[in-house]
């Protein structure tokens, strides 16, 4: 019982920052129709980018740990946003309108080259840092095991919360959310109605890059130790949440990254953690072949 | 009791489509005559498309009949094969049990779309190729004695050539054969699309509005080439058109749905006079001036393409 | 009017260096590395972040310069007609072993038979297979690896266990890996394009974490060696009296064994060239186009799309099968991390470089891909630019990703727009040969 207490105190931990990586796919997805591939990459690179920040930042500055893991989260955030800003404009902005696989196959491109880019840049091996802010609250004790819930990890969901309700507001009330949603239905219409559609575009994954930060920088916190091949299956499985959840849908990507993060620990606690990646798997092949809409997503209709 | 009530070729019965709260079509039924072009109106959004879609098993009904036979139509066989769960007895066809591939194959249904869809890239010839792939795949054994290349597959592939260059001739494309569908003039597109149709050697040829985007001297042209079609008894024609010209021009039967719903259903000169119809249509007057429709559909095909 | 024009052209390159500043800030002017405390600590690279934005300004700099007059157009490109390329290039790939061994001797041979023309043959085999699902299909599959796999795992347990050779064994390889993408392809050849490649991609990762885990059959991440290895027609490539050598009183060389594991690599891959260019005249192969052109309107012509996706799907993996054997054969073990993603990545760059529909263009790539990269390994003086731990394979495949990348943007329709009809009126002559030759390009409209 204490085991399955903790485990799902982790699960959700990990869920949420799987939930954050997914609001970036969903959103693109959502509004140019693209799987894009490359956004665990971004994920991990955002991830490299907050620890160099926050070496620079205790090392040479001498800053505590706390305001350093502050400044480095914001730092992480706007730089990875001008990447893949940069992204965006030199990889896929051409492609709209191509044949409908290219956006796939130049992603598939992106992805390869960060995470290429990352070990050449950085080095191919393990990078951790020592663990901060370590201090548990227990939840039971005297049993035969004590579960417990660190500061981390309330943080974590906290801010996953806070930052599902800030994008929950913006694409339901604000102008870039009715030039998103309108993107979305008719990207044509909606030009020859003067919203600026390559700026919509650009600003939609200007977000889901800061989000993925946020995860990237939450995930060094949690676990303190980051490579630069961890794109590519924390990507996919942010990916089954996006489709687990129904893709297109912003509470669907958190919904997903909360069950694909339960389903993963759980898995690995009680079948096979040697297993655990293919329950993510599974999951995605299973959803996407009988019910690709997901849980909370509109079905996909083809029109002839 | 009028002609294609005796000897139809399908009928349509209680036809309903729903797509979430909207009825897009909504309990229609009616009779395609056999050897008739019988053309099918109705303002935009009237459900013509989706009916299409429905009887080529793109979409499958959410309730209703369709029955179909390129032989004799009859009502017992109906009947039984109602009754049964069987899709088909080999010469009555109930569509909407069928898969799309099924109904080209085997009851013989062939159609075009509104918005063209040729396969681009490849070549004129290759689209009509393509339309008798079935046979030709039989012929070349499943690919292994395609693969050796033995006579009995070069003889069946030569066939198939002679029948594609043929229609080729009969739309004035011969010169062309050999160029990408896409890169033709839109009129020869449409016309290149109804000839892949005719390739399937389909009984009942449905175009879903043929005309649109030609210009006069070309839906004449068009007016002859499906006069043609119809004239040689092998195939009869439902044809979706807001080109009155044409309808009036080469129709035997006229079927006019709005909203979904039959609203009249009688011959040319019946429907021309009827007060529903006038209604129907007055009250979209300015979307149906058939000029501007032609133009409209004209242009975002163009843009679209 | 021209200091206009380079004011403008400063105020671009301004702000590109600018954003390859941000981009190159922290990831390139620190390095983490642990340090003998074994802590993480900074090293400065501020010369190679100058350098970085120094490139970018230039480069953004004559680039605005340049790019201000009209745009040029381009006439289409047209390949000449080279009848004599198809034959050259045979004779130069049949002789090209026997000519590496006497250049260079037996030993010296050894390396460029193996790693420069077996390894590059099988990946061309592969980009060939892969172009059967990809390029002609147009069924993106990023699991290609898996039926990889499951060729070079088939042999690797098939040899010891039933005894037979590799000659009986080929053929089965192949079928299992079509049987295993029949059994993939099956339930998820009716999802829309994009959704297709992930779930492959998560069946190959599957297959991977399988193989990885089920010790008792794969032995793990160790992988499987001592197997049964190549014998020419039942002789072994063995020293003793019963091998290979003595049998035809030549002397035991090692390199014999890679001479005929490189003419059957060639014979293989050229029946395999052979059997994808008449499929594509056959109405499999036209369907197959059709299918990638304009799935409905297939659908509309009667063809059962899942049947030919099917056949598109198992057949490139009845290719991957075969590679997989001959990958066996050529290592002498398996294991699971020769076949992750970016095996996949690497074969479909193959094809997207090779421009899907031409069967050189796929050659091409796979030479130029496979081979430069083993090309930048041997440059040892690299090694003193660069230092020690450089890598070429990291740049290869950081290369790779741009190249799709470049590819996508700038011959989009590079999949499709390259063909040459499979059947014509006129005279065939008159158009480009596709026999093993690039297609004419022809300006399709889109
Ligand atoms: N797949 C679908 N999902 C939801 N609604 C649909 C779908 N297909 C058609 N509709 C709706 O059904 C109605 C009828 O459409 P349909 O295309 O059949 O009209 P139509 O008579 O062909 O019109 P037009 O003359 O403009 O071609 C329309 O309101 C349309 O929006
Ligand atoms: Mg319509």
């Amino acid at each position: 019982m204490e085991i399955f207490l903790q485990q799902l105190i982790n699960g959700v931990t990990l869920g949420s920052i799987y939930g954050l990586i997914a609001i970036g796919y969903t959103m693109v997805f959502g509004i140019i129709g693209m799987v894009n591939f490359a956004h665990g990459d971004v994920f991990m690179l955002s991830a490299f980018i907050a620890l160099l920040l926050l070496l620079l930042l205790t090392q040479m500055l001498g800053l505590a740990a706390a305001p350093a893991f502050v400044v480095a989260l914001v730092a992480a955030m706007a730089l990875t946003a001008l990447w893949n800003f940069a992204i965006e404009r030199v990889a896929y902005r051409r492609l709209r309108g191509s044949f409908r696989l290219a956006p796939l196959i130049s992603a598939i491109g992106m992805s390869t080259f960060l995470a290429n880019f990352v070990t050449v840049t950085q080095g191919p091996n393990n990078k951790s840092i020592p663990p901060m802010w370590d201090e548990v609250i227990k939840i039971t004790s005297g049993g035969a095991y004590d579960v417990t819930l660190s500061y981390k990890q309330i943080l974590i969901v906290v801010v996953t919360g806070a930052l599902l309700a800030a994008f929950w507001f913006v694409v339901q009330k604000t102008s870039l959310g009715r030039a998103q949603r309108a993107c979305e239905q008719d990207a044509k219409m909606a030009a020859l109605l003067g919203v600026d559609v390559n700026r919509t575009v650009a600003l939609t994954f200007v977000i889901g890059a800061a989000l993925a930060a946020v995860a990237g920088s939450l995930y060094l916190l949690q676990y303190g130790v980051v490579k630069s091949s961890d794109g590519f299956v924390p990507g996919v499985k942010a990916f089954t949440a996006a489709v687990l959840g129904g893709i297109g849908s912003l509470p669907g990507a958190v919904l997903g990254g909360l069950l694909i993060g339960l389903i993963e620990t759980l898995w690995g606690q009680y079948f096979s953690s040697d297993y655990k990646d293919v329950a993510a798997f599974s999951v995605l092949a299973i959803t996407l072949i009988f019910m690709p809409s997901g849980l909370m997503g509109r079905p996909d209709v083809e029109k002839v | 009791m009028t002609r294609w009530l005796q000897d139809p070729i399908l009928r349509v019965d209680h036809l309903t489509m729903r797509f979430g709260g909207l009825l897009a079509v909504n309990n229609v039924s009616f009779a395609a005559g056999r050897g008739d072009i019988t053309a099918l109106i109705g303002p935009n959004g009237a459900g013509k498309t989706t009916l299409f879609n429905c009887l080529t098993g793109f979409y499958k009904p959410t309730s209703g009949r369709i029955a179909f036979s390129a032989g004799r139509l009859d009502d017992a066989k109906i009947g039984t094969l109602t009754r049964s769960a069987r899709k088909h007895d080999g010469e009555t066809f109930l569509l909407e049990r069928m898969a799309d591939h099924e109904i080209v194959r085997k009851a013989r249904l062939a159609r075009t779309f509104q918005n063209i869809r040729l396969f681009q890239g490849m070549s004129a010839l290759e689209n009509l190729m393509i339309a008798q792939n079935e046979a030709l795949s039989r012929a070349a054994g499943f690919s292994f004695i395609g693969l050796l290349g033995l006579p009995s597959w070069r003889r069946a592939e030569q066939a198939a050539v002679e029948r594609a260059v043929g229609w080729l001739d009969r739309i004035g494309l011969r010169k062309r054969a050999d160029d990408p569908a896409g890169s033709l003039p839109y009129g020869d597109q449409r016309r290149l699309e109804i000839a892949r149709a005719m390739c399937t050697n389909p009984a009942l040829l449905c175009l879903d509005e043929p005309a649109a985007g030609l210009n006069a001297a070309e839906s004449h042209g068009l007016a002859e080439l499906l006069r043609g079609i119809r004239d040689e008894g092998e195939t009869s024609i439902l044809l979706i058109e807001h080109d009155m010209s044409v309808v009036m021009r080469i129709s035997d039967h006229v079927v006019v749905l709005d909203y979904g719903q039959k609203i009249a259903d009688g011959s040319p000169a019946e429907v021309r006079e009827d007060p529903a119809v006038i209604a129907a249509y007055l009250g979209v007057e300015e979307h149906d001036e058939p000029a501007v429709e032609a133009a409209l559909q004209g242009q975002a095909l163009g843009s679209g393409a | 009017m021209p200091a206009e024009k380079m004011l403008r052209a400063l105020r671009e390159a301004g702000w590109a260096t600018l954003v390859v500043a941000g981009l190159s800030f922290p990831i390139i002017a620190y390095r983490a590395e642990p340090d003998f405390n074994n802590l993480l600590a900074l090293q400065p690279r501020w010369p190679l972040f100058l350098q970085f934005c120094a490139a970018a300004f230039l480069l953004r700099f004559f680039l605005s310069l340049w790019s201000g007059g009209e745009a040029k157009v381009k006439p289409a490109r047209v390949w000449p007609k080279l009848p004599w390329l198809g034959p050259l290039l045979l004779a130069g790939l049949t002789v090209y072993p026997l000519a590496v061994v006497a250049l260079l001797g037996p030993q010296a041979a050894l390396k460029w038979i193996d790693t420069y023309g077996v390894q590059i043959l099988i990946y061309v085999l592969l980009g060939w297979g892969l172009n059967i699902t990809v390029g002609l299909a147009g069924l993106l599959d990023l699991g290609y690896a898996a039926f990889y796999a499951v060729g070079a795992y088939a042999y690797a347990l098939l040899a010891p266990l039933t005894g037979l050779g590799f000659w009986a064994l080929l053929p089965v390889c192949g079928l299992l890996a079509a049987f295993w993408g029949f059994c993939i392809g099956f339930p998820i050849l009716r999802l829309r394009g994009d959704y297709l490649a992930i779930v492959t991609l998560a069946f190959a990762e599957i297959v991977r974490i399988v193989l990885i885990n089920w010790d008792v059959v794969t032995h793990g991440e160790a992988g499987l060696f001592g197997f049964p290895g190549l014998n020419f027609f039942g002789l072994p490539f063995i020293p003793g009296p019963r091998g290979f050598a003595a049998h035809f009183g030549l002397p035991f060389q090692g390199v014999q064994k890679q001479i005929f594991l490189y003419y059957l690599v060639l014979v293989l891959a050229l029946l395999a060239n052979l059997v994808s260019l008449r499929l594509r005249r056959l109405p499999l192969g036209r369907a197959w186009e059709a299918l990638r052109e304009d799935e409905i309107a297939c659908r509309a012509l009667g063809l059962d799309t899942r049947n030919i996706k099917l056949t598109a799907f198992a057949l490139g993996a009845f290719f991957a099968g075969i590679a997989g054997c001959l990958f066996a054969l050529r290592q002498g073990f398996v294991s699971p991390s020769a076949f992750t993603f970016s095996e996949s990545a690497l074969i479909l760059a193959i094809v997207v470089l090779g421009g899907g529909g031409s069967q050189l263009g796929v050659a091409v790539a796979a030479v130029f891909l496979v081979g430069a990269s083993e090309l930048l390994r041997e440059l040892t003086f690299l090694k003193s630019v660069f230092g020690p731990d450089f890598d070429p394979a990291q740049y290869r495949m950081l290369l790779v990703g741009l190249a799709m990348v470049a590819m996508m943007n700038f011959r989009p329709r590079g999949l499709v727009s390259t063909r040459a009809p499979t059947v014509r009126l006129s005279n065939p002559s008159s158009g480009p040969s596709d026999h093993l030759l690039p297609q004419g390009e022809k300006g399709v409209a889109s």
